[in-house]
C-alpha cells in the first residue's frame, strides 16, 4: 500500500497567471477549505512536490522554468493546470509571445478548467490526480520488478 | 649546507629519520622511568653556554644595527646585561648539580618535535623548490641557510625540554627566538622584515622576563635548575614566578602578546607549521605546564588562568571574520593554546592531564593544517578561503586531509574534542565561572570551522571544469608523503590516545601531582565507536544497483531559471554563475576590537599580578 | 549495563513512533490554533512512508551521504542520553551529527541550501552555550555528569537550576526549529529560503531528515524531564507543557532574523545559564 493518496505534496507555479487563479489556490489553504486536512502541503520546492500545478498560459520567456520544475521533480509526479488560461492558454491564447498552456512544454495529467478556478474545483483535481499518482508508482514499481526480471536473467 | 637540490634532498631526509628513531628510540629506552638527570658528555660544553649566548646576543644586535631597530636592541643589552652580571659579578650565582633530565612529559615533547618537527623538514624539501622556482622568483634562494635554522630549530626545541638548568633553557630559548626571528624574514621584503622584528621584538620581551626571572631565582631562591624550582613555595618565589609566566605568554603568543604570531604568516608555510605545532609556541605552554603545580591557586596562577581564557575567546572569536586561510590558522593556534595556558594557570591535576592532550593533538592536526594550506596556495595563488570551493574535486587529496585536519581541530571523537571535553571538566572542577570563556569561545570555534569544511565539498562550478583543473597532477613525493602522514597521525593519535594516556600523561601527572585521572572505559569505547562510524564515511555506501534507492542527478534548485545546475538566467537575459560566500559577521566580530579588548584587559591582569606579588 | 542498554535500543525503536506521533499532534493543534481542523494525527508516519517510495532526486553526487551519517549520530546521541551516559559527551555527539546536517546543505550546492546552512550554522553558535552551561549545572547540582546519575539525583533539579530550565526551553525553539527561529529550514514553503537546509533533499533522503527530526524531539524532550527527574509525574506535565507552549510559540511570532536568534540566545545564555552557574556556585562555595 502506497501513501501517495494520504500525503500529496504540492509545488504552485504561476506561468503567466493574472492571479486570479493563485488566490484561489491560496484560499484552498485557509480554514475555510482547509486542504491540509487530506495531508495537502503547499511545498515551494520541486524537489519536495509530488503534485505540479501550474496556473496560467506558457509563454517564451518562462517555458523553461515549467520544464526546469517539472525535471527537477522526483518520480512519481502529476501535473494539473488550473484555470482556463493553463488549460488552453485562454485569452491569451492568439498572443505572439504565448505557447498555449503547460501541456505545450510539459505532459499534463489534470485540466481544472474555470475563470478562476474555484477552490473546490482546484481540491476536486488534486484529488484526482491523486488516483494518477497511485497508477504511476504501480507502474514504476512494475518497471523495477520487470528490470530486475531481464537483470536476474 | 649543500646547494643542489638532490645532495640536499638526501642530507634533509636522512637527518629527519635519524630524528625521529632517535626520539622514538629515546622513548622505548626511558619510557618507563620517571626521571632521569644527566649531564653532557664533557663539563666543557657546559661552560660553553655563556660565551654562546653572547654569541646570540651579538648576532641579534648586529640584525638590529643593520635594519635600525632599536627597541630590540635595548631588550638585548638589557637581558645579556642581566645574565653577565649574574654570570661575573653576583655572588650569588648558584652552580646547577643537574643541567639536564629526562621526564615523561619531556618525552612526550620530543617525540612531537622529532616526529611532528621532521615531517615538516620533509615537506619545505618540496614546497621550497617551489616556493623559490615558481611562486616567488623574487625571493633570493637561501634554502641552505633555511634548513639550517629549520634544524637548528629543532634542535633548541630538544634543548629546551630537556634542560633542567634554567640557563641552558633560557640558552635554548634565546636560539628559538633568534630561529624564528631569522626564519619569518626569509623572503627579505619590508612586510617579512617588519614582521620578523615585531616578532624578535615580543620574544625578547619575553627572553628579558626569563633573564630577570633567572636572576631572582639565583639571587633570592638558590636555585638554578627548574626541578629545585617546582620544591618551592610558590608564595615565596611570586615574581619570578610572574616573570616566567610572561616568559611562556610571550613565546606563546597569548594575548598581549599574540600580534606577534599573526605577523609570522608571512613566512613561508612550513615555517608557519613549524612556528604553530611542534615548535616556538610549544616552548612556551611546556614551560607553563612545567611550572603548573606551582600556579595552583596563586594569583599568577589565577592571572595566567585567566590571560589564557580570554585568549581563548578572543580569538576564536577573531577567527570567525578572516578569511585568509594562515590568519584563521593562526587565531585558532593561539586560541588553543589559550585553553593549554588556561590548564596550565588551574594547575590541577585533572587540568594538567587535559593540557598534555592538547598539546600533543594540536600539535599533529595543526601542523597538517598549515601544510595543506601551504600547498592550496601554491596550487590556488590564493589563501583565501572563499577561493577555496570545490576542492574536494580540485585536489581532493589535499582537501581530504583538510578535512580530517579540521574535524582534528574541533569534532567529536577527535582529539582536541576529547581535550576539549577534559579542559571543560578540570575547569568546572577548578572554577566553574570560567567556563563562560571556555563555552562561548567553543562555539564560535565551531561557527568558523564549519564554515571552512562546508567551502570545502561544496560545488559551486561543474565537477568536470575542477577535475580538468588537474592541480595535484605533479605534486611531489616530499609534499604528499608529509601530508598523508599528518592525516594518518591525527587520526592514530585518536585511537591510542589511551595507551599514551596512560603509558606517559598519567604517570607524569602522577608523579607531579600525586593523584591522577583518565577517561572511564565507557566513555573510550563510545569514543572508538565514534570514531569506528567515522571511518566508515569515505566510503561509498550508496547503493549501486539500479534499485529503488538509486539516485538521479538533477539540477540544483534556481528557482525554476536554471540555464544549468551551476549557472542561471539573470533577469536580462544573461547567464550569471551562481555564486555565494561565507558569513564573516565583520560588524560583530572585527579582529582589530577584539583584539584591542583582549590587550587592554590582559595588560591589566598582568600589571595587577605584578602589584600583588610585589606586595607578597 | 543490561537494563541502560535495553534503554537505548528502545529509545531506537520507539523514539520514532514517539516523535512522529508527537509531530501529528502538533501539527493538529497548530491547526486548531489557526481556525482549521488539520490533517490526521499519522499524517507525519504517511509523509515518511510515501517520501521513501519516492525517487531518489539529488543535485551533488554523495549528497546524501552526509544525510546517512545525519541519521546515525542523531540516534548515536539519543542512545547515549537513553543509556545514562555522559552529558557532554552526548552533546558533542549531537554536535556533530548537526556538523553532519550542515555539510549535507553545502554539498547540495543551491544557494538556499547554502543560506540554510550558513543560517543553521549561526543557529548552533547560538545556542551551543546555553547547552554546555546546562551540563555545567547539571555537574554542579548532581556532581555528576552522567545522565544516570542525574536522573536518580533526589532533589528536585528545577530548584535549583530555575534559570538553566528557562534558558534551555528558550533554545528549545531553534532546536525544534519552531517559529520565529525557523530560520535555517523555514517550515512554510514559498518564501525566501524555499527550505533552506532541506532545499536539496527529495525523496528517502528527506524521509530520514524528518525521523532524525522525530529522534530529536524526543531525546530534547527527554532533557527537559531531566530538571523534573526527582517527580517522575511533574516531569512528565513539564514535557507537555513545554511542548505545547512550543507550539503556542510558534504560532504566535513571526520569523526572527538571525541577529535576533543568535543576539538573544546568548544574551540568554549569559543572564541564566552562566547566572544560575554563578549563583550555584557562590551558594555551595564550590
Amino acid at each position: 500500500m502506497a501513501y501517495f493518496k494520504k500525503s500529496p505534496w504540492i509545488i504552485h507555479y504561476d506561468a503567466t497567471s493574472c492571479n486570479g487563479c493563485d488566490i484561489e489556490v491560496l484560499a484552498a489553504l485557509t480554514p475555510l477549505y482547509d486542504v491540509e486536512r487530506f495531508g495537502i502541503i503547499n511545498t515551494g520546492n520541486p524537489k519536495h512536490a509530488d503534485i505540479f500545478l501550474v496556473t496560467g498560459a506558457v509563454n517564451e520567456q518562462n517555458k523553461m522554468v515549467v520544464k526546469n520544475i517539472y525535471d527537477q521533480m522526483p518520480e512519481p509526479k502529476a501535473v494539473i493546470a488550473v484555470g482556463i488560461c493553463a488549460c488552453s492558454g485562454g485569452i491569451f491564447r492568439e498572443c505572439y509571445n504565448v505557447l498555449g498552456g503547460p501541456d505545450s512544454v510539459i505532459p499534463v495529467d489534470i485540466y481544472v478548467p474555470g475563470c478562476a478556478a474555484r477552490p473546490e474545483a482546484i481540491i476536486d483535481g488534486v484529488v484526482q490526480a491523486l488516483g494518477i499518482l497511485e497508477k504511476k508508482h504501480l507502474a514504476r514499481k512494475e518497471a523495477r520488478k520487470q528490470h530486475d526480471r531481464i537483470a536476474a536473467n | 649546507m649543500l646547494k643542489n637540490d638532490t645532495g640536499r634532498r638526501v642530507l634533509v631526509i636522512s637527518s629527519v629519520v635519524a630524528i625521529g628513531l632517535l626520539s622514538i628510540k629515546l622513548l622505548v629506552d626511558y619510557y618507563a622511568a620517571t626521571v632521569v638527570y644527566f649531564h653532557l658528555p664533557a663539563k666543557w660544553i657546559e661552560s660553553l653556554v655563556f660565551p654562546a649566548e653572547v654569541a646570540i646576543g651579538l648576532l641579534i644586535l648586529g640584525m638590529c644595527f643593520r635594519y635600525r631597530r632599536w627597541f630590540p636592541a635595548l631588550l638585548v643589552l638589557a637581558q645579556s646585561g642581566l645574565i653577565a652580571w649574574l654570570e661575573y659579578f653576583s655572588t650569588k650565582k648558584v652552580i646547577s648539580e643537574n643541567p639536564f633530565f629526562l621526564d615523561k612529559f619531556s618525552l612526550i615533547m620530543a617525540l612531537i618535535i622529532g616526529v611532528v618537527g621532521g615531517l615538516i623538514a620533509v615537506y619545505a624539501l618540496g614546497y621550497m623548490k617551489v616556493f623559490q622556482e615558481d611562486y616567488h622568483k623574487e625571493v633570493a634562494d637561501r634554502r641552505g641557510m633555511f634548513f639550517l635554522v629549520l634544524f637548528l630549530f629543532i634542535g633548541a626545541m630538544f634543548g629546551i625540554v630537556f634542560a633542567n638548568d634554567l640557563i641552558w633553557m633560557y640558552f635554548f630559548w634565546e636560539i628559538t627566538t633568534l630561529a624564528s626571528f631569522l626564519l619569518i624574514g626569509y623572503k627579505g621584503n619590508k612586510e617579512s622584515i617588519d614582521n620578523s622584528f615585531k616578532a624578535l621584538l615580543y620574544n625578547l620581551i619575553g627572553g628579558l622576563g626569563f633573564a630577570g626571572a633567572i636572576v631572582y631565582l639565583n639571587v633570592r631562591a638558590d636555585c638554578a635548575d627548574l626541578s629545585q624550582v617546582l620544591d618551592k613555595n610558590p608564595v615565596t618565589i611570586s615574581l619570578a614566578l610572574g616573570l616566567l609566566a610572561v616568559a611562556g605568554l610571550t613565546k606563546s603568543a597569548q594575548l598581549p602578546f599574540s600580534r606577534w604570531l599573526l605577523g609570522a604568516m608571512v613566512a613561508p608555510s612550513p615555517v608557519s607549521a613549524l612556528l604553530h605545532s611542534s615548535t616556538m609556541v610549544k616552548a612556551g605552554v611546556y614551560l607553563l605546564i612545567k611550572l603548573a603545580p606551582l600556579f595552583k591557586d596563586t594569583t599568577v596562577g589565577y592571572v595566567v588562568a585567566l590571560v589564557g581564557g580570554i585568549t581563548f575567546l578572543v580569538s576564536s572569536f577573531a577567527a570567525i571574520s578572516q578569511s585568509d586561510a594562515k590568519k584563521v590558522l593562526a587565531h585558532s593556534t593561539i586560541a588553543n593554546l589559550g585553553l593549554i595556558v588556561l590548564c596550565a594557570g588551574i594547575g590541577t591535576s585533572e587540568a594538567v592531564w587535559a593540557a598534555i592532550l592538547l598539546v600533543v593533538f594540536h600539535a599533529v592536526a595543526k601542523c597538517l593544517l598549515f601544510l595543506c594550506v601551504g600547498s592550496v596556495e601554491h596550487a590556488l595563488h590564493s589563501r583565501s578561503i572563499e577561493s577555496m570551493d570545490g576542492l574536494i574535486l580540485a585536489m581532493p587529496k589535499t582537501a581530504w586531509m583538510m578535512l580530517i585536519g579540521m574535524a582534528g581541530m574541533f569534532l567529536a571523537p577527535f582529539g582536541m574534542l576529547i581535550s576539549k571535553w577534559a579542559v571543560l571538566k578540570a575547569v568546572v572542577d577548578a572554577n566553574p565561572l570560567l567556563t563562560v570563556l571556555l563555552i562561548y569561545g567553543s562555539a564560535a570555534n565551531l561557527f568558523f570551522w564549519v564554515k571552512w569544511m562546508g567551502k570545502l565539498i561544496m560545488l559551486e562550478r561543474p565537477s568536470e571544469e575542477l577535475t580538468a583543473l588537474k592541480l595535484e597532477a605533479n605534486i611531489s613525493r616530499t609534499i604528499s608523503v608529509p601530508l598523508f602522514s599528518l592525516g594518518f597521525l591525527t587520526v592514530a593519535a585518536c585511537l591510542t590516545f589511551p595507551i599514551m594516556s596512560a603509558v606517559l600523561i598519567e604517570p607524569y601527572v602522577l608523579n607531579v601531582f600525586g593523584a591522577t585521572v583518565s577517561m572511564t572505559r565507557g566513555n573510550l569505547i563510545i569514543m572508538v565507536l565514534m570514531l569506528g562510524m567515522l571511518l566508515l564515511f569515505p566510503f561509498n555506501l550508496e547503493p549501486k544497483r539500479k534499485g529503488r534507492w538509486m539516485p538521479r542527478v538533477v539540477d540544483a534548485y534556481l528557482a525554476g531559471v536554471n540555464y544549468d545546475s551551476y549557472s542561471h538566467v539573470n533577469s536580462l537575459g544573461g547567464i550569471s554563475k551562481n555564486a555565494s560566500r561565507n558569513y564573516y559577521l565583520e560588524k560583530y566580530f572585527s579582529e582589530s576590537v577584539l583584539l584591542n579588548a583582549g590587550i587592554i584587559s590582559t595588560v591589566t591582569l598582568l600589571v595587577v599580578m605584578f602589584l600583588m606579588g610585589s606586595k607578597i | 549495563m543490561s537494563v541502560r542498554l535495553i534503554s537505548a535500543l528502545s529509545f531506537v525503536v520507539f523514539a520514532p513512533l514517539i516523535g512522529g506521533l508527537i509531530s501529528g499532534i502538533d501539527r493538529r493543534i497548530t491547526a486548531r490554533m489557526q481556525g482549521r481542523f488539520g490533517p490526521p494525527v499519522l499524517q507525519p508516519f504517511y509523509d515518511v512512508y510515501k517520501l521513501l517510495q519516492k525517487e531518489n532526486v539529488i543535485a551533488r553526487v554523495r549528497q546524501n551521504a552526509y544525510i546517512d551519517f545525519y541519521l546515525l549520530f542523531v540516534i548515536f546521541s539519543g542512545m547515549l542520553l537513553f543509556a545514562g551516559q555522559d552529558l557532554l559527551l552526548f552533546i558533542f555527539s549531537l554536535t556533530l551529527a548537526s556538523v553532519f546536517f550542515i555539510l549535507a546543505a553545502f554539498k547540495g550546492s543551491s544557494p538556499y541550501s547554502l543560506v540554510g546552512a550558513q543560517r543553521e550554522l549561526l543557529l548552533v553558535m547560538g545556542y551551543e552555550p546555553m547547552v554546555l552551561f546546562a551540563a555545567v549545572a547539571f555537574y554542579m547540582a548532581t556532581g555528576s555528569f552522567w545522565v544516570s546519575k542525574i536522573i536518580v539525583h533526589p532533589v528536585l533539579l528545577i530548584k535549583l537550576l530555575p534559570g538553566i530550565f528557562l534558558g534551555f526551553f528558550y533554545i528549545l525553539t531553534i532546536k525544534l526549529r519552531k517559529s520565529p527561529y525557523d530560520l535555517s529550514t523555514s517550515h512554510h514553503g514559498h518564501q525566501e529560503l524555499v527550505k533552506g537546509l532541506t532545499t536539496e533533499f527529495a525523496g528517502p533522503s528527506l524521509a530520514m531528515i524528518e525521523v532524525a527530526h522525530w529522534y530529536e524531539t524526543v531525546f530534547l524532550l527527554a532533557f527537559v524531564y531531566l530538571f523534573f527527574a526527582a517527580t517522575p509525574w511533574l516531569g512528565a506535565l513539564a514535557v507537555v507543557v513545554c511542548y505545547f507552549l512550543e507550539i503556542l510559540i510558534d504560532n504566535v511570532f513571526a520569523r526572527a532574523k538571525w541577529e535576533v536568534a543568535v543576539k538573544s540566545s546568548w544574551l540568554v545564555a549569559a543572564v541564566l545559564g552562566f547566572g544560575n552557574v554563578a549563583v550555584l556556585y557562590l551558594l555551595k562555595g564550590f
